[in-house]
C-alpha cells in the first residue's frame, strides 16, 4: 500500500502520520506540499491535524482552496482512499467531500485526552480491522469538533451506516455523538480522533493502529 | 505616538526607566549627547530584563559545568550531551506583567518567546512547560487569570504543534496583584547542527525575517522593569500579540535553511526586538553593524527608527549569512509565506550604525554599550531565621485531613488545565501530565527525556537558603522518580523589588542555596532567567526561584510512574525520614490556618543516596511504582499514588507529623518483598496495596471520596459563572 501525507502551512501531525503509515504499511509515505497539483501515484492520502493556516476564517476553510485539493477531490472521486483527521476532517467537509461541519467545542474549551468510540461500522475499509460495536480508545485533541449536519443529513448518513465511529461520552457536543463518518462510497473518511496516536504501546494504547491495518488488508485482499 | 524632542530631558530620561547616573554613563560612553532612538537602545539594553544589573553578580556564583554540559549560560538557551550526538536545548523564562495585564496574549507570547530561544539555537522543540502562579482562589481577578493564561498557553502551544507536557500551578495571596507565569522549551538537535549568535564575517549579510515589525510591545522590556501600581491596566499597549501560526511557519522555516550550511549566527528578536537581537549579536562578535531600517518590513506606515528599534513585534528572527547564501534562503522563507529581508552588513566598525531615509538615525560604540552597562550590588539583608514551630494538636482525624488537603488548591488534580494543552502532539510523549515528570523521547530512539518544573515559594520565603535548596532537590527527586537521570537546570527566578535590602536578601539567599544543591548533586545550571520588580503598589510575591530539571532515560521502556499497579503489593517508604516536619506544610495552612515555622531541610547528600538508589530500583525492574513526597506529605503522595492506579492502600498507624509531614528526599515505592534486601539507604514497609480505599490505622477513606475531592477542585473554581 502506497500512501501520501498532504502539508498545508500550519500542519503539525503530519510526522506523525507519516510515522504511522511507514510503522504500519512498511513504507515512507510521500509528503506533499499543499502548492502542488498533482498527487503521486497513492492508493491512500491522508490529511493530517494540525492548524492549517493558523484555523484562520474557519477551521479548514483555507486549506480547502490549495491547489492539491482539486487533486485529492479528483482521486476522492475516482476511488482512492482518503483519510482525514481532526485538521484533515474539517478540511474534508470545506472541500464538500464530506457532509456537516466541525464547529467550537460545546465546552468552549480546547480537549486533549483519551476517549472510548463505539465502533459503529466495519464494512469499511478504514474499519475492517475492528468488530462491530467494539468500544475502542483513542485520543482527541481539538478546538472544533462539535460536529454538526442538519437533521435531514444526519438521518440520511446514519441511515447509510455512514456513521462508523461515535463518541461512547459527550467529548464536545457533537451531534448524535459523531466522531467519524465516510462519503457515500466508503472510501473517504473524516474523524477527529487520532489513530496516529494510538500505534504503539508506549503512547498509552494501540486502538488506532487498526484502522491503519485496515487499510493495508484491503489493499492485500484486493 | 512618540513625539521626537529637540533635547533630552531629566524627564525623558526618567521616562525611560534610567537614573541619572546610568545617562551619565551614556553621554560618557557616547561622546555626545544621545538622539532619542539612541537613548531608547541604551534605556532597553540597560534595563533590569535585559542587562541583569541587579542579579549578575549573584548568578555568577552559580555552578555552571559538567563533562556533559555543550553550552551554559550566555546564549539563547542552555545545551546538555545526551549521547549519540544528539544534544537537549532548553530553557525557562518569565512573562509575568503581560500576563497580569492581558492574560491571555501575555502568556501566549511567552510561550512563543520561549520556543524561539530554544529553535534559534538549532533545535527542533519537542516539549513545553509552564510553571504558573496565581493569587488566592477566592481572590476577584484569580478565575479570569487562570482562564486567560491558560487558554493563552493552550491557544500558542497547541497550534505550533509543540506538546505542553507538564509544569506546575500555585495559588497564593501573594500573587495577587502579580502572577508568575514561567515558560519553559525543550528542543532537541544533533550536536553538529547547534546556531549560536556571535555575528562573523565583515561584510555578510544581516537578513530579517518572520512578521512584519509594527508598533506593539514597544518598552516591554522597561514595563517588565519596574513595579505595578493600580494603573498597570494603562500599559497593556505594550503588551505584544502573539501569532502562533506564523511561528510554526518560522520553525519549520528555519529548520530547514538550517540544515544547509548558509547560517553564520541567528537570534531571536525578544525582549527589546531589533535592538537586543542586533546588539547582542555584534557584541559576541566583537563586530559592528549597518543596518538599513528602510528596508525593514513594516506592518504599518510611517514607523520612525525608535519604534522599529523598540518595537517587540513576535515571531521575528535576525540572521547572518554567508554571503552569497541570500537567494537560496530566500526561496525557503517565501514558501513558507514569510517576509525576508536583507536589512544590513556586518562591519568592523564595534558601532551599531542605523540609516534610514539616507541619514544617520543611530550610531553608538557597541563595546561602552556592553561593557558600561550597570552592575549593582545592592544592598541585601538576610531574612531572619523563623522560629521552630513548637508543638501542634495531633489531627483529629488523618482520613478527613487528607480528603481536605487532596482537594486543596495546591494539591488537586490540574487535569481541567493539562486538558486543554495538547499534550500529546508528535507522537512521542510516553508520560503524561500527572506524574512526577513527563516523559518524551527522542524521536526515533529509545532516550527518553524527563522533564519537570518545581519550586515551594512558601520554603523560600521562610528561609531563601533552605528554599532554594529545595527547589533544586525536588527537581532532582521528580526525575529521579521516573528513573531519569538528572543532567541539568535551567531556572526562572521570580521577586520583588530588589532596591529593597529585604528583597535583594531573598534573592541572594535563594541563589546560593540553589548554587549548593546544583554542586552537591551534579545538576549544573545551564540557562535562566531573572524577573524582579514582581510586586504591586510595594507589595512583594513570595520568593520564586522556579528550577526547569531535565533528565534521561536511556531507556523510556523502564521508567517508572507514580500508579499503583496491583493490589497484594508491598508499599516502601525509601530515605531518611526525620521528625515529621510540620513547619510550613499544606497541613499546617489548611488545616491549622498557619503558614509557621521553618521550612523542611535538605540533606542534600542523603538527597542524592536515595535518588541514585531508586533510579537504580527502577532501571533493574524491581519498583512497580514510585513517587516522591512533597507538598501534603506521605498520605497524599499514597492518595495519589492509588488514585492514579485504581488500587487503594492499607498502612500502618501513623501520628500526624509522619502522614502530614513535608521531609525532604524520601520517595514511596512499590516493590516485591525482597527486592528492597540490602539497600544503602533506609527503607521501611509501611503497608500494602489493594481495596478501594486508604486506610490508616483503623481510620479509612474511600477512593471515590477522594477522588471527588481530588478532581472537584479546579472545575468547581473555574466552572463559578459558566
Amino acid at each position: 500500500m502506497k500512501s501520501a501525507v498532504i502539508v498545508f502551512p500550519g500542519s503539525n501531525c503530519d510526522r506523525d502520520m507519516a510515522v504511522a503509515l511507514r510503522e504500519v504499511t512498511g513504507r515512507a509515505p510521500a509528503m506533499v506540499w499543499h502548492r502542488e497539483t498533482v498527487l503521486p501515484d497513492v492508493d491512500v492520502i491522508a490529511l493530517p491535524g494540525g492548524f492549517s493556516y493558523g484555523d484562520y476564517l474557519r477551521t479548514g476553510a483555507i486549506s480547502a482552496q490549495s491547489p492539491i485539493m482539486a487533486a485529492v477531490k479528483r482521486a476522492a472521486e475516482q476511488g482512492r482512499f482518503v483519510l482525514g483527521v481532526c485538521n484533515g476532517f474539517q478540511v474534508l467537509t470545506e472541500t464538500g467531500l464530506l457532509p456537516g461541519a466541525l464547529m467550537r467545542n460545546a465546552g468552549l474549551d480546547f480537549v486533549c485526552r483519551d476517549v472510548p468510540l463505539t465502533v459503529e461500522n466495519t464494512q469499511t475499509a478504514f474499519t475492517s480491522a475492528y468488530k462491530a460495536g467494539e468500544t475502542i480508545h483513542i485520543p482527541v485533541a481539538h478546538h472544533d469538533g462539535n460536529y454538526f449536519a442538519d437533521t435531514d443529513t444526519l438521518d440520511r448518513i446514519e441511515g447509510e451506516g455512514r456513521v462508523v465511529f461515535r463518541y461512547a461520552e459527550d467529548v464536545n457536543g457533537a451531534q448524535r455523538r459523531i466522531a467519524g463518518i465516510v462519503n457515500e462510497t466508503g472510501n473517504v473518511l473524516g474523524m477527529m480522533p487520532h489513530p496516529e496516536r494510538a500505534i504503539e504501546v508506549a503512547q498509552g494504547g494501540t486502538d488506532g493502529r487498526r484502522l491503519f491495518e485496515g487499510l493495508v488488508r484491503a489493499f492485500v485482499d484486493a | 505616538m512618540i513625539s521626537t524632542p529637540d533635547t533630552i530631558t531629566p524627564e525623558i530620561v526618567a521616562e525611560h526607566g534610567l537614573t541619572p547616573d546610568e545617562y551619565e554613563t551614556i553621554l560618557a560612553a557616547m561622546g555626545r549627547t544621545p538622539n532619542l532612538t539612541e537613548l531608547g537602545i541604551f534605556s532597553v539594553m540597560w534595563s533590569e530584563h535585559c542587562s541583569y544589573k541587579s542579579s549578575r553578580i549573584h548568578l555568577k556564583t552559580l555552578p555552571t559545568e559538567a563533562p556533559w554540559v555543550i553550552c551554559g549560560p550566555g546564549e539563547n538557551a542552555g545545551i546538555i550531551d545526551i549521547g549519540d550526538d544528539d544534544a537537549a536545548i532548553f530553557k525557562m523564562e518569565s512573562h509575568n506583567h503581560p500576563s497580569f495585564i492581558e492574560p491571555y496574549q501575555g502568556a501566549a507570547t511567552g510561550v512563543g518567546g520561549i520556543l524561539r530561544d530554544v529553535f534559534t539555537m538549532g533545535a527542533r522543540p519537542v516539549a513545553n512547560l509552564n510553571a504558573l502562579r496565581f493569587g488566592a482562589p477566592d481572590h476577584a481577578k484569580t478565575r479570569h487569570l487562570v482562564a486567560g493564561v491558560v487558554h493563552g498557553i493552550g491557544g500558542y502551544g497547541n497550534c505550533v504543534g509543540v506538546p505542553t507536557v507538564g509544569g506546575e500551578v500555585n495559588f497564593h495571596p501573594a500573587y495577587n496583584g502579580n502572577i508568575l507565569v514561567n515558560a519553559m522549551t525543550v528542543g532537541v538537535a544533533k550536536t553538529d547542527k547547534i546556531f549560536y549568535s556571535a555575528a562573523a564575517g565583515i561584510g555578510n549579510p544581516v537578513v530579517y525575517v518572520g512578521s512584519k515589525t509594527g508598533r506593539d510591545g514597544i518598552h516591554g522590556a522597561t514595563m517588565a522593569s519596574a513595579e505595578f501600581t493600580d494603573d498597570s491596566e494603562e500599559k497593556r499597549p505594550t503588551v505584544q500579540v502573539g501569532d502562533p501560526f506564523t511561528e510554526k511557519l518560522l520553525i519549520e522555516a528555519c529548520l530547514e535553511l538550517m540544515s544547509s550550511d548558509a547560517i553564520v549566527a541567528i537570534q531571536d528578536m525578544g525582549a527589546a526586538g531589533l535592538t537586543s537581537s542586533s546588539v547582542e549579536m555584534a557584541s559576541k562578535g566583537g563586530v559592528g553593524l549597518e543596518l538599513n531600517l528602510d528596508a525593514v518590513p513594516c506592518r504599518e506606515t510611517g514607523m520612525v527608527p525608535y519604534e522599529m528599534m523598540l518595537s517587540e513585534s513576535q515571531e521575528r528572527m535576525l540572521m547572518i549569512l554567508k554571503p552569497g547564501r541570500e537567494a537560496e534562503a530566500e526561496a525557503i522563507f517565501r514558501k513558507w509565506e514569510l517576509d525576508f529581508a536583507v536589512i544590513g552588513t556586518v562591519t568592523e566598525t564595534g558601532r551599531l550604525v542605523l540609516k534610514f531615509e539616507g541619514q544617520t538615525a543611530a550610531d553608538i560604540p557597541l563595546a561602552p554599550l556592553a561593557d558600561k552597562a550597570p552592575l549593582y550590588d545592592r544592598p541585601h539583608v538576610e531574612t531572619p531565621k523563623r522560629a521552630p514551630l513548637g508543638a501542634v494538636p495531633e489531627s483529629a482525624d488523618l482520613a478527613a485531613d487528607l480528603v481536605k488537603l487532596i482537594g486543596s488548591a495546591d494539591i488537586a488534580s490540574r487535569r481541567w488545565v493539562w486538558e486543554q494543552y495538547d499534550h500529546m502532539v508528535g507522537a512521542d510523549t510516553v508520560q503524561r501530565p500527572g506524574g512526577d515528570s513527563a516523559v518524551v523521547r527522542v524521536h526515533g530512539t529509545r532516550k527518553g527525556l524527563a522533564i519537570t518544573t518545581d519550586c515551594t515559594p512558601r520554603y523560600c520565603f521562610a528561609d531563601p537558603f533552605e528554599g532554594g535548596k529545595q527547589a533544586v532537590a525536588e527537581a532532582y527527586r521528580n526525575l529521579s522518580a521516573v528513573g531519569a537521570t538528572p543532567l541539568a537546570i535551567t531556572n526562572c527566578l521570580n521577586f520583588g523589588n530588589p532596591q529593597r535590602p529585604e528583597i535583594m536578601g531573598q534573592f541572594v539567599g535563594c541563589v546560593s542555596g540553589m548554587g549548593a544543591a546544583s554542586k552537591a548533586l551534579d545538576f549544573p545550571v545551564v540557562s535562566g532567567n531573572v524577573s524582579l520588580y514582581n510586586e504591586t503598589n510595594g507589595v512583594g510575591i513570595l520568593p520564586t526561584p522556579a528550577i526547569g530539571g531535565v533528565g534521561l532515560l536511556k531507556d523510556y521502556t523502564s521508567s517508572a510512574t507514580i500508579a499503583f499497579k496491583a493490589a497484594g503489593e508491598p508499599i516502601w517508604l525509601v530515605g531518611t525520614r526525620a521528625e515529621g516536619h510540620l513547619g510550613q506544610s499544606i497541613w499546617l495552612r489548611e488545616i491549622h490556618g498557619r503558614e509557621d515555622g521553618p521550612p523542611p531541610p535538605v540533606d542534600l547528600d542523603a538527597e542524592r543516596k536515595a535518588g541514585e538508589y531508586v533510579r537504580k530500583l527502577i532501571s533493574e525492574g524491581k519498583a512497580t511504582a514510585v513517587h516522591d513526597i512533597s507538598d501534603g506529605g506521605l498520605l497524599v503522595t499514597i492518595a495519589e499514588m492509588a488514585l492514579a492506579g485504581g488500587t487503594g492502600a492499607a498502612l500502618e498507624a501513623l501520628t500526624t507529623a509522619e502522614a502530614f509531614g513535608e521531609d525532604q528526599g524520601l520517595y514511596v515505592v512499590t516493590a516485591p518483598e525482597d527486592a528492597l534486601s540490602g539497600a544503602p539507604v533506609p527503607v521501611k514497609r509501611i503497608g500494602t496495596t489493594g481495596g478501594d480505599a486508604v486506610t490508616v490505622g483503623t481510620t479509612t477513606v474511600t477512593l471515590a471520596t477522594l477522588r471527588d475531592a481530588y478532581e472537584g477542585f479546579f472545575p468547581t473554581l473555574m466552572g463559578r459563572d459558566s
